[in-house]
């Protein structure tokens, strides 16, 4: 690993952020495109979510009855009523705690 | 009408609940740079170059398991390509700013910061310093991971892997998406991106972090298209 491929990665990296913040103005935009962005949130988190939980450190799916799958399904549960964040960490990293320490081991 | 300093504050509020995935995940991300034999320093000049977590993790494996700097570089830049997205829904709320100060903001427009600022953006539209808040997620973020590396760099992985912390960041996204549950057509969109993303996981260069938004935002486009 040297320096140079770093900055080259920090360099793409940094375009990938500023290039349509710095370029796009309103009028670009239409109110189409505008309409659709709204769901960039739901639409870009997703592929972090689901291979979060369901695909394991060494790129394979996991079993049906893993715990991670119980401790999203907690964390949603939790976040969904709570609206709180550090709620549906906690209850999903703890759900998943008790399953590994307590019930799987 | 709020001071600047109270949006800033606003927003440091807004993504500290982050932090306690953050912070774990920076530990581990320093830690594995020198566990797989990385100079130190250079594990540390990602944090500050390239600022985006799992995009350091993927660089330092593929490195490590022999890919060459092209295919490292490469996937960097895919991974992060998400950003793109990020930057067009802000860009309408950062567009009265100076092309100076979008080229420094730009610099804190991470996943977390950028789902609590839009949230804030969107019901706060008039606010004539709204950027301010966007300053206050992205850096709170950057101090935080820049000291959670460090950490990990020199104290070396001193969160137990039994723990299993790496689960704390899907459900940091969880919980950024979660009300969102509410509206059906969310529920489409989100369920196409994640069963997509599951998909094409083995796709080249991660691609799969950015093939399934776009699949996912088209199926958004056709969902309008319905609903008119």
């Amino acid at each position: 690993m040297t320096l140079v491929s770093i900055i080259i990665a920090g360099i793409l990296t940094y375009f990938t952020r500023m290039t349509m913040v710095a370029l796009i103005s309103r009028d670009m935009l239409a109110d189409k495109v505008k309409a659709v962005l709204e769901y960039v949130p739901s639409a870009v988190f997703p592929a972090i979510i689901f291979p979060g939980i369901f695909i394991n450190d060494y790129g394979t799916f996991i079993e049906i009855n893993d715990p991670k799958i119980y401790g999203a399904l907690v964390a949603i549960v939790v976040g969904y009523l709570s609206k709180n964040i550090i709620a549906t960490i906690l209850a999903g990293l703890i759900s998943y705690w008790f399953l590994i320490f307590v019930i799987f081991s | 009408m709020l001071s600047k300093k109270q949006l800033f504050t606003r927003g440091m509020l807004d993504i500290s609940p982050h932090m306690l995935s953050v912070i774990p995940f920076g530990i581990i991300c320093g830690a594995i740079g020198v566990e797989l034999g990385f100079n130190p320093y250079l594990v540390y000049a990602m944090s500050f170059i390239i600022f985006g977590g799992a995009s350091q993790i993927v660089f330092l494996q593929l490195l490590s398991g022999g890919a060459s700097s092209l295919v490292a570089v490469a996937s960097v830049g895919i991974i992060n390509s998400r950003h793109l997205l990020y930057g067009a829904v802000l860009s309408e709320y950062l567009e009265k700013l100076s092309f100076l100060k979008k080229l420094f903001i730009s610099y804190v427009i991470v996943d977390q910061a950028f789902a609590e600022s839009n949230k804030f953006f969107k019901k706060n539209t008039s606010e004539e310093f709204l950027h301010y808040h966007l300053i206050g997620t992205g850096c709170t973020l950057w101090v935080c991971w820049q000291i959670a590396t460090l950490s990990g760099i020199i104290l070396g992985s001193f969160v137990p892997e039994e723990l299993g912390l790496k689960f704390a960041i899907p459900l940091t996204f969880i919980a950024i998406v979660v009300q969102d549950l509410k509206k059906i057509d969310h529920v489409i969109v989100m369920i196409t991106c994640g069963l997509s993303s599951l998909l094409f996981f083995d796709a080249p260069f991660k691609s799969y972090i950015i093939i399934s938004p776009v699949i996912a935002l088209f199926i958004a486009a056709l969902l309008l298209r319905l609903k008119k």
